[in-house]
């Protein structure tokens, strides 16, 4: 009998936690959906912050620019060089190009730009905000009749929408670099030969699927990022939840984006 | 420095609050409060920590909603107004934190800035540099125009917070633990600028405090916050010539003659 009743107990105390933990998700959702709605409202009415969204920009550039190069570089290189035994097995050392710039420009330059972006500028945005409102920086802009939500969340949002899309071209472009490289002193193939390679099978598609994903993605990042922080909880720790949350919910998100925007555009090609 | 005399207009209260609650959770912080801040007053709010003094003045400044009760701050009732005017509220009412609150990103010009650049849209660099100058100057710290708040003393960043409220010239003060983390000399200097303010800018406030010294100088008149309510209110003199046990030994613990 005490054995039944510790079994229900048991069962009861974990359909609660279960309850509870479903009940928090959702309204999470809904908070961030009610976020996502304040910033349209409050983005694209005057007055504009437009020198704030300009310094936001070149933040987000600066801070990834480095990394992304780096990582963009060796992409291309390592993906070419991981791909060309496969193809060689074919005598088909020649598709390396096309195979090259339809992987950068269709998936990874987007993927690989919003994933460091994510880690670079997602946490620095959360640690950022978290920190403002834990010394209750937020509260002062609030109380002194300035819209804080205006001023800190919109700017930051609109700039990872408008560089991460010039950051993902870019790392397309030094990764085709890295790749070019290793083909050319591989196959001895020429720039101009390699250049008309990778753009014969590239469609317009291509390129606006591409541009689409990263606009996406940058907005993801943005949102994410000012979400965590605007929203922080109180205290040190808070600071360090918020940058650490907008890392990880903005890469989870990018990886369901990316699966999301490759299904639909598949019915477009 | 001796208080000098105010005139309060006792006809007219610039906040009236009348049966305030606020719970956080199951712990009920301010369990029905009725106060009224009348026009060019110190009104100094005392009471043990976590008594719920700062939030009563976040529920006055619209950073917090009340659970209960009505707020009327210049005859509007914070809790039933449109965002809008609640924006247009907020710039009569200078809130000065306990923390200062400075934006660290900026210089002390550009915190001092902000607000006024954005509640006044159509301010000329002229004007805005004026200003900026005159508030600089009316808390003395005139040289530290150009300084990121990082390099200020504890007071410097109290009195530049105080600057930064008084730039769009509020009609009512909220100080939130003016002395707190302060040296002695340093909470005679903030209390002396408090009193200032209230001269030369005619401002009624409230200040939020546990440091008795801070409210003999700059109190008008004293509430004192025990169990969520109200217990006493009147000079200082009236507040604590009492036995009550709640009140004794907050007079006795603190204050130093």
């Amino acid at each position: 009998m005490d054995n039944t009743q510790s079994i229900t107990r048991h069962t009861n105390k974990r359909f609660v936690k279960l309850k509870q933990s479903l009940s928090d998700f959702f309204l999470t959702l809904y908070r961030i959906n009610q976020f996502i709605i304040r910033f349209f409202k409050e983005a694209f009415v005057p007055p504009f912050e437009l020198k704030e969204v300009i310094r936001q920009c070149y933040e987000v550039g600066v801070r990834s620019f480095t990394l992304i190069s780096v990582t963009g570089f060796i992409v291309g290189v390592i993906f070419t060089k991981q791909s060309r035994p496969s193809l060689s097995q074919f005598g088909a050392e020649s598709w390396l190009p096309s195979l090259v710039s339809i992987a950068i420009m269709r998936a990874l330059a987007p993927l690989v730009t919003a994933l460091i972006a994510s880690g670079k500028v997602g946490s620095s945005i959360g640690a950022e905000l978290g920190s403002m409102r834990v010394t209750e920086q937020i509260d002062a802009m609030e109380v002194s009749g300035t819209k804080p939500f205006k001023y800190l969340v919109c700017t930051r949002v609109l700039a990872t929408t408008l560089t991460i899309p010039i950051l993902s071209t870019y790392t397309g472009f030094v990764a085709l670099f890295g790749g070019y490289l290793n083909v050319t002193m591989n196959e001895g193939t020429t720039w101009t030969t390699f250049i008309q390679e990778v753009f014969e099978p590239l469609t317009f598609t291509d390129f606006v699927a591409s541009l689409i994903k990263s606009i996406v993605f940058g907005f993801t990042i943005g949102i994410v990022g000012c979400y965590q922080g605007y929203n922080s909880n109180k205290g040190t720790e808070g600071v360090g939840k918020a940058a650490n949350g907008a890392v990880i919910t903005a890469m989870f998100l990018v990886f369901i984006e990316e699966v999301i925007i490759v299904q639909i555009t598949g019915w477009f090609r | 420095m001796k208080k000098a005399a105010v005139h309060t207009d006792h006809n007219n209260p610039v906040i009236s609050i009348r049966g305030l609650k606020k719970a956080f959770q199951d712990y009920a912080v301010l369990r029905g409060i009725d106060l009224d801040l009348y026009q060019g007053e110190n009104l100094v709010v005392l009471g043990r920590s976590g008594t719920g003094k700062s939030v009563l003045i976040k529920i006055i400044s619209g950073l917090l909603k009340p659970d209960e009760g009505m707020v009327k701050v210049f005859g509007q009732d914070i809790a039933h107004i449109t965002e809008d005017d609640l924006q247009k509220l907020r710039i009569r009412i200078g809130f000065s934190f306990q923390n200062s609150a400075l934006y660290d990103s900026m210089t002390v010009r550009k915190n001092l800035e902000f607000p006024l650049v954005r509640n006044k849209r159509n301010l000329t660099r002229g004007e805005i540099n004026t200003a900026v100058e005159t508030v600089l100057d009316a808390v003395g710290l005139s040289q530290t125009i150009n300084q990121m708040p990082s390099e200020l003393s504890g007071g410097q960043r109290k009195r530049i917070g105080i600057a930064r409220t008084l730039i769009l010239n509020p009609e009512v003060m909220l100080y939130d633990e003016p002395t707190a983390g302060l040296d002695p000399i340093t909470c005679i200097e903030i209390n002396d600028l408090i009193n200032e303010v209230q001269q030369r800018y005619n401002t009624s406030s409230i200040i939020i405090t546990h440091d008795l010294t801070c409210a003999k100088q700059t109190g008008d008149r004293i509430a004192m916050l025990l169990d969520g309510q109200f217990q006493r209110t009147g000079t200082f003199d009236e507040v604590f010539n009492t036995t009550d046990s709640r009140v004794k030994p907050f007079y006795d613990y603190n204050f130093i003659e």
